[in-house]
């Protein structure tokens, strides 16, 4: 168990843009969220999954809406909402909480319940990156139940999914809901207990979003490397190290879709990088040939800073690192490929681990 | 003709142009009084000039920055958000440093109001709870107030209520709208607007002290201030809206060099006597930053130009043991410090003068400097300026690239990835000259569903709305014309749901030259 403070919210917000693959917005509100509630009710307890006793219910909560939105009209107290609505719902008291998405500034919404209940957060997440939609979740992958949910939004509405007959459905019912709220509503699912937890989250996530975060706020620091401080907190591989010459960017069907072009430098001079994302960076082309593709990450930062660049600050000019992290192993079955490998993107790629093929 | 001023920390410059010729140039030192140093600059200026020949007086200056650096002046302010139910968790002045805080007076409310994405209400305005803010802030003696709706962007209208409402019930306090001065992001907006709130005595005091200069040397033109988009408003806007007029010395550069070398599309390189700024010229005006720019330690997502900095100019001390150049400058006291003029300080100017970049009279002061090592030094120089350029460019292609600013002769003309490299004459009064040159802009962001709306449909609508607003700022309908049209769809909403963004520029001056009637 540790106790995640106000110091805790600036490196963890680092690592989770760094884990969110280019996706999940900008952790800035996020992270003023959390401070406020923070300094109101002091530090959240954060426990690891052996810690769960055995007749644990946690519950995963979750923001959902659109980012354009949630920097204009802020997320309040949404996540604690649909935590009391589904609790009420399934008559059962969660004893601990979990993020839906490490990646991005959805990994900051379990904090906010967490300060409001007194509860808990479990040290584990149900992606360990970003992903666009409510089905992508380890958790539903590998059998924990997907409904009742409840969404809530600021005003005092909430609505419960009693049943839904797939994940992806309860995305599509979850969403028409939160448009009709206003975009920047948050979800509860019913409880899962904690062999549940053990066996299908992507497990300490949090803490290693906390350890690269820090990684990187220490080496800029000491005027050290932060790339290689990155891979130190968590073992990758650089994929990359160039200047960004080129971003396509278009929108379909509501998604910020495009590519980036990066013409190498130092050691990957003569080389050229594509990466193809959709909100998250998708699949990386060395060459002309994919060299890493979801669900393992692609992951590009600044080479001076180690900052995250998420995909809508994109930019010509820019010097970049990339870097490729294998994704975790709940996700490269057969059943977790089919949501989030490449043929779920719409790419006509077989899923090979990075550094394979 | 007309006069552009550029009132610095340091120095203040000062064009007089008519039309396009520049007619008289001067650099002045800035004074603590502002009134005594500005008669005195334009009295050098316009000797000679009659000054009825004199229809307009163009003024950027860094007096409301260093206002809000220095707290001083600064109106007791409150915030009213009109938010609730919702955006209640971060209140406004959240991420404020705590002594701007204090100095402003720190007040905030939030109240029933405010809109959604597409327009609906979140809450209709609960007027009862605005009567009740107004009796506090009478109590409190507010002076000035910032009203914020959330998206008042899209839909203005419960701003616009509230200020009827305050100038109603107090009508000796100054309201400013958020959506006035902002784009979608409501702490950002938020934060501008009360920096605009807690300028509005200074800046009604510093337009004041200008006109006396003005009346003391008999010129009954009209005053106009820069903002940071490149744009003029005219003095009873900036009297509304000070907060515009921060940070528009690096846009005023930028326009000058533009105009000065005859290009719309460049990048341009403005090098002080301390730091060198960098930026790219899109059709004529700067590129705009894509991230928050903060002012005084508060957020803000202001129109600011996209700038890189480097602290290296031509006052920048070299220091040869180390080969380092700066961060430390001579800054204005370059023409004693500087080895060329008899100092004992190493500066860029030196080794620029011994390379033969400039000449000076008397220069067997320099006899010292090793030209070979100096060659080296401004080879350091141009690396680095090369790097910034480089970084300011949309694409690989080369662009031309304009040298201005009064340290512009340490940058040699053989710049890598530049397609020409320009040095107009009178480059170090670029700023000046971009003020005096100023157009008149109106812009706009607005919301539209494209399945509702034909998207052509929804970007002319856009576009008139933003040639009416330039109309009304001032600008001549007969030149006015769209510069700027963003398209930013939002993600994760069905229809299509777009952010539509447009910006018209039009002109003061007939070609004649008189003013038109405001």
């Amino acid at each position: 168990m540790w106790l995640l403070t106000e110091e805790h919210l600036e490196p963890i917000s680092i690592g989770a843009g760094i884990l969110g693959t280019g996706g999940g917005g900008n952790p800035y509100i996020g992270r003023l969220r959390a401070r406020q509630l923070i300094r109101k009710h002091g530090p959240i307890k954060v426990l690891d999954v052996d810690e769960l006793p055995s007749d644990s219910r946690v519950i995963c909560v979750g923001g959902i809406g659109a980012p354009t939105v949630g920097i204009e009209k802020v997320r309040d107290l949404q996540s604690f909402h649909a935590l009391r609505a589904i609790e009420e719902y399934t008559g059962e008291k969660a004893t601990a909480l979990i993020s839906n998405e490490i990646g991005g500034s959805n990994s900051l919404e379990p904090l906010i319940a967490a300060s409001m209940s007194g509860l808990p957060v479990v040290d584990a997440d149900g992606m360990g990156r970003a992903f666009p939609e409510f089905q992508m979740k380890t958790f539903f992958v590998h059998g924990a139940s997907y409904y009742p949910l409840a969404v809530s939004d600021e005003k005092g509405n909430t609505v419960v999914i009693p049943e839904v007959i797939s994940p992806k459905w309860a995305e599509r019912l979850a969403r028409a809901s939160t448009i009709q709220m206003g975009c920047v509503a948050c979800y509860a699912v019913t409880p899962m207990s904690a062999i549940q937890v053990k066996e299908t989250a992507v497990l300490k996530t949090l803490s290693l979003v906390y350890q690269i975060g820090q990684a990187v706020l220490l080496a800029r620091d000491k005027q050290e490397n932060p790339v290689e401080a990155i891979l130190n907190a968590h073992p990758g591989q650089v994929l990359f190290r160039g200047k960004i010459t080129d971003v396509a960017r278009r929108t379909s069907e509501g998604w910020a879709r495009g590519s980036v072009i990066i013409e190498g430098m130092d050691s990957f001079i003569g080389s050229e990088m594509k990466i193809d994302f959709q909100n998250e960076n998708l699949v990386a082309h060395l060459n002309g040939d994919p060299v890493c593709m979801v669900p393992d990450l692609i992951c590009i930062v600044e080479t001076d800073r180690g900052e995250p660049i998420t995909t809508e600050l994109l930019r010509y000019g820019f010097r970049v690192t990339v870097l490729g992290f294998l994704s975790p192993y709940l996700w490269t079955g057969e059943k977790g490929l089919a949501v989030v490998g490449p043929r779920a993107f719409g790419y006509d790629l077989d899923y090979f681990p990075l550094g394979k093929e | 003709m007309f006069v552009g001023l550029d009132v610095g920390g340091t120095n203040t410059d000062a064009v007089l142009m008519d039309g396009a010729e520049l007619l008289n140039k001067i650099k002045v030192s800035t004074t603590s009084d502002v009134t005594a140093g500005l008669v005195a600059a334009l009295e050098q200026l316009l000797r000679g000039i009659d000054a009825n020949a004199i229809s307009g007086v163009m003024l950027g200056t860094t007096h409301f920055t260093n206002a809000l650096l220095e707290q001083k002046g600064l109106s007791q302010t409150a915030v009213v958000r009109l938010c609730l139910p919702a955006t209640q968790l971060l209140p406004p002045l959240v991420d404020w440093p705590n002594d701007l805080k204090n100095a402003i007076g720190g007040f905030t409310y939030m109240v029933e109001g405010g809109h959604e994405f597409d327009g609906r209400e979140i809450s209709p305005l609960n007027f009862d709870e605005l009567k009740r803010i107004s009796n506090d802030m009478r109590r409190k003696g507010i002076e000035s107030v910032a009203v914020t709706g959330v998206f008042s962007p899209v839909n203005p209208t419960h701003e616009q209520q509230a200020f009827d409402f305050f100038q109603e019930e107090l009508p000796h306090i100054d309201v400013t709208l958020s959506h006035e001065n902002g784009r979608v992001g409501i702490l950002e907006r938020e934060n501008a607007a009360t920096l605009n709130a807690c300028l509005r005595s200074v800046g009604r005091q510093s337009i004041c002290s200008i006109k006396e200069a003005m009346s003391l040397l008999g010129l009954k033109a009209k005053l106009y201030l820069s903002q940071n988009d490149g744009t003029l408003m005219d003095e009873t806007f900036a009297a509304r809206l000070p907060v515009l007029a921060i940070s528009s010395g690096p846009t005023n550069s930028m326009r000058g060099a533009a105009y000065l070398s005859g290009l719309k599309d460049c990048i341009v390189v403005d090098v002080g006597g301390t730091t060198t700024d960098v930026g790219a010229l899109v059709n004529g005006f700067p590129r705009e930053a894509s991230l928050a720019v903060n002012i005084a330690g508060v957020r803000t997502n202001f129109r600011m130009p996209d700038v890189q900095s480097i602290a290296l100019g031509g006052g920048s001390i070299v220091y040869p043991e180390e080969m380092r150049i700066g961060p430390e400058s001579v800054g204005f006291e370059l023409n004693n410090r500087a080895l060329v003029f008899g100092g004992d300080t190493i500066t860029t100017t030196d080794v620029a003068a011994v390379v033969g970049l400039v000449r000076f009279e008397n220069s067997n002061q320099l006899t010292s400097l090793d030209p070979s090592i100096c060659q080296k030094w401004i080879d350091l120089i141009k690396y680095n300026i090369e790097e910034l350029v480089d970084r300011m460019k949309l694409n690989t292609g080369p662009v031309p690239v304009v040298l201005v600013g009064g340290g512009n002769i340490i940058v040699t003309e053989d710049l890598k990835g530049a397609s020409e490299v320009k040095r107009p004459e009178h480059g170090e009064v670029a700023n000046a000259i971009g003020a005096a040159i100023a157009q008149i802009g109106g812009q706009v962001e607005k919301v539209f569903s494209l399945d509702k709306i034909d998207r052509l449909q929804a970007v002319e609508e856009i576009k008139s709305e933003a040639m009416r607003r330039a109309v009304t700022a001032g600008a001549r309908m007969d030149t006015v014309e769209v510069v700027e049209i963003d398209e930013i769809p939002l993600t994760y909403l069905p229809g299509n749901v777009t952010l539509i963004r447009a910006k018209a520029v039009g002109d003061l001056y007939s070609s004649s030259g008189t003013t038109p009637d405001l």
